[in-house]
């Protein structure tokens, strides 16, 4: 006996599930459009390319309008380059999935280039618009030759040979006499286009500007094309896609290339915005925080990408200034607790108030008790540190006539933090967890009042890595990217 | 030709090398067991020296130590094993556990966040001076073997023969007790082992333990014989000893000791020849070259490694 299939009526279009989408997925994409997030997403999506690549450039072009100083310009100039290099990282780290760990050093080889072909040190002046796409082959060229090195570019391998050659990279140009070593090369020319030199600030601007928009179309034209597809396919499952016939290894080789090209554009346009180069401006730290910009704003997304690493790089910058560093900790701190704990609605406002309570109660018991706990006065200057003068515990003598904390006890003050916190993680029942969060995150204002404060320049890379690591633990799809479906 | 040169490179190489293959074996353990990278691993060496340090001022400092020299070595490597066994034992719990089934690359990026956020935590913790163990006074440079062109300080032979005793416990360890067992069982298919009755999760945690506590013994070991430590040192040895591990072959034990001393007699001969051989164009700061050179043949030519198998994709 067979079983026919179910015959289909006539002149009706079938309710069939798209390709690659089963029920429980469908479900979940359907709850998801409930969500704000979700419908805001949707739209997104469903908008003409055209119009979406207007939307997302349109607040980086009216940008300069808003802005009337001279500093808050260069640091859109350093936002737009740190969001070129973060959509090259994409490419190579979001769309295929293998871990790049040299990419700074393209960046940095992209930067050097054009000093050895438009500097005095050089000796030699070319124009940017022939620069610019010949520095954009020359490194795409480079990272094709590296990545072809690791010769199945299986990921682990990958990234030691292109963590090692981050080191070699800086090795070389710290000890080499042609780049002039630590010293660097400085009196770099600046743009020119077709005899034009760019001179202002607002004009390096509009360059990056343009660079940026162009590497947008050309990733979104990319990321829909066959290759685009390919890419995906081979993050999903590799060996699947090797079995559908697809040349995993030059795709994977191409995708290396071309974030690497990308990283040299920005080098490129880094390099005479600066007007000089020095070899440890490209160092791990810049790698790490590249990649945290690539994951917050959610891997793989051209929108999330680049949201993310305007978001990181505006903070960095906020966290170097003690007056908007309280800010920043705090909002971002109250921000995390209430997008991670979502379920139940009313449990992140719960932990922020218990929190603020348990630091009032926690204050005045020590004013009664132990007054020498309150006695010292805040790092900080902005108002919110005034604020919550009345509210972290400040024992005197932790600032000493230096300005610089003593040590002894914020310093066990930050041990203790990072103790609490994986103590806190071994607590199985959500409640407890809840509750032990109150105290932890206290602790956590009386280490950013006492100690971190006094150091920015320490403390944002402190913070930026355990984002890192909280995110991949909690958020891994960042704040935009979908929630990936493994399975099994 | 220079022979006493020749001796103290090849005295260096093996110093260098066994603090390298101490920290392959750890970072191998753990890429065995889990196929993981365990990229903040050069920090946890970073680490050890640090508690070493710490544990040396602690008993008086290398002019006026209050006990004897041999105890208080002793102390120093067991005091940065414990420490950085629960550090290691912290980072998998924090940052590698709740990612056992995301992407590969998850894991990986997380290790970059904790390696950031332990360099930094030592920054501020320490400040950015570099800080010296001042073993010269410790032990005095002249005690030591003194054997026609070999002139050993006792220290070098202090590493050397505590990295051979530690690799030697390892190796016991992982054939001969049945946590050695449970490891490779857990390595060659972790479901498989986890159905046999095998707490996998606390073979992980083990074996984390017993990895990072070798790199903390390794950090002291390199503060020992090369004096200063810092916070950032962790990135140029934990760098060396994935090359070892991968030279070696990637998840076995003989590979990582074997791959440690290769790269660190590599590294020790091209610091003393590369400027006779490239005839003064090349620093010995160049050395990393040829070493990079050595990973890419062996990616090129033989990328599982001396003692490696290959690698077959299972479906």
């Amino acid at each position: 006996m067979s079983t026919q299939p179910p015959e289909q009526k006539q002149g009706e279009p079938a309710e069939q599930p798209r390709i690659g989408i089963d029920e429980w997925v469908a479900s979940a994409a359907e709850r998801r459009s409930r969500t704000l997030a979700g419908r805001f997403e949707e739209a997104y999506e469903r908008a003409p390319p055209a119009l979406k690549l207007v939307a997302l450039a349109l607040p980086f072009a009216i940008f300069p309008l808003f802005v009337d100083s001279d500093y808050l310009l260069q640091v859109g100039v350093d936002t737009l380059i740190f969001v070129l290099l973060a959509l090259g990282l994409n490419v190579a780290a979001g769309w295929v999935g293998l871990l790049d760990l040299g990419f700074v050093a393209f960046f940095g080889l992209g930067a050097y280039l054009y000093a050895a072909v438009a500097s005095p040190y050089a000796g030699r002046h070319w124009e940017a618009e022939l620069a610019i796409p010949a520095i954009a082959v020359a490194v795409a060229a480079a990272g094709f030759l590296l990545g072809s090195t690791s010769r199945r570019l299986v990921g682990d391998y990958l990234a030691i040979v292109t963590l090692f050659f981050l080191q070699l990279w800086l090795v070389v140009m710290v000890n080499a006499s042609f780049t002039r070593g630590p010293n660097g090369i400085s009196d770099i020319y600046p743009l020119e286009f077709f005899g034009r030199e760019v001179v202002s600030l607002e004009g390096y601007y509009y360059v990056t500007f343009a660079a940026f928009v162009l590497v947008v179309a050309f990733l979104y034209l990319l990321n829909r094309s066959r290759t685009g597809r390919a890419w995906r396919a081979i993050r999903e499952d590799e060996l699947a896609a090797e079995l559908m016939t697809m040349p995993v290894n030059r795709l994977k080789l191409m995708a290396f290339a071309v974030g690497a090209g990308i990283a040299g554009v920005a080098g490129a346009l880094y390099a005479p915005a600066q007007g000089a180069v020095f070899p440890l401006n490209f160092d791990i730290v810049l790698l790490i925080t590249i990649y945290a910009m690539v994951v917050l704003g959610g891997a793989g997304s051209i929108f999330g990408v680049t949201v993310g690493a305007v978001l990181i790089n505006a903070s960095l910058e906020a966290l170097s200034e003690p007056d908007d560093a309280s800010w920043v900790f705090y909002v971002a701190g109250v921000g995390a607790i209430l997008v991670l704990l979502r379920r139940p609605r009313w449990a992140g406002a719960a932990i922020v108030g218990g929190t603020v309570v348990f630091g009032f109660v926690v204050h005045e018991l020590a004013e009664r008790w132990r007054p020498s706990l309150v006695e010292g006065s805040t790092f900080g200057t902005a108002r919110v540190d005034e604020l919550v003068d009345s509210w972290v515990l400040l024992p005197e003598g932790i600032i000493t006539q230096d300005g610089l904390p003593d040590g002894a006890t914020g310093k066990l003050a930050f041990l203790g933090l990072v103790a609490a916190v994986l103590a806190l993680t071994l607590i199985r029942s959500p409640l407890w967890r809840a509750v032990g969060l109150v105290p932890v995150l206290y602790l956590a204002a009386c280490v950013w009042e006492n100690l971190l404060l006094a150091q920015p320049a320490t403390a944002r890379f402190i913070l930026i890595g355990a984002m890192l690591v909280g995110l991949m633990a909690f958020r891994p799809q960042g704040l935009f990217g979908q929630q990936r479906v493994e399975v099994v | 030709m220079d022979w006493d040169k020749l001796v103290q490179l090849l005295v260096n190489g093996v110093t260098l090398g066994s603090v390298y293959a101490l920290v392959a074996l750890g970072f191998s353990m753990v890429y065995g067991i889990l196929k993981l990278l365990n990229l903040a691993h050069g920090d946890v060496l970073m680490v050890g020296a640090f508690i070493g340090w710490g544990v040396l001022g602690w008993l008086g400092g290398a002019q006026d130590p209050s006990v004897a020299v041999w105890i208080l070595i002793v102390l120093m490597v067991l005091g940065a094993m414990v420490g950085c066994g629960f550090l290691g034992v912290a980072i998998e719990r924090f940052a590698y556990r709740p990612l056992r089934r995301a992407p590969r690359i998850a894991p990986l990026i997380s290790a970059l966040g904790v390696s950031l956020f332990i360099q930094n935590s030592v920054l501020l913790l320490f400040g950015a001076n570099f800080r010296s163990y001042e073993s010269f006074d410790l032990v005095d440079v002249e005690v030591g073997v003194h054997w026609g062109p070999l002139n050993v300080w006792i220290l070098r032979i202090v590493v050397f023969v505590s990295a051979a005793a530690m690799m030697i416990a390892l190796w016991l360890l992982v054939s001969r007790t049945k946590l050695g067992k449970a490891m490779r069982a857990t390595a060659f298919d972790r479901e498989a082992a986890a159905m046999m009755g095998i707490d996998v999760d606390r073979v992980i945690v083990k074996t984390f333990f017993i990895g990072s506590a070798l790199a903390g013994a390794a950090g002291v070991l390199v503060g020992l014989v090369f004096g200063s430590i810092n916070h950032f040192m962790g990135f140029n040895y934990g760098l060396k000893g994935f090359t070892a591990a991968v030279v070696g072959g990637i998840g076995s034990i003989p590979g990582a000791m074997f791959g440690g001393l290769f790269i660190g007699l590599a590294e020790a001969l091209s610091v003393g020849y590369i400027e006779d051989v490239t005839f003064g164009r090349l620093g010995s700061a160049f050395s990393d070259l040829v070493v990079f050179l050595i990973l890419v043949a062996f990616m090129l030519l033989r990328p599982q490694g001396i003692f490696g198998k290959p690698d077959v994709k299972k479906v």
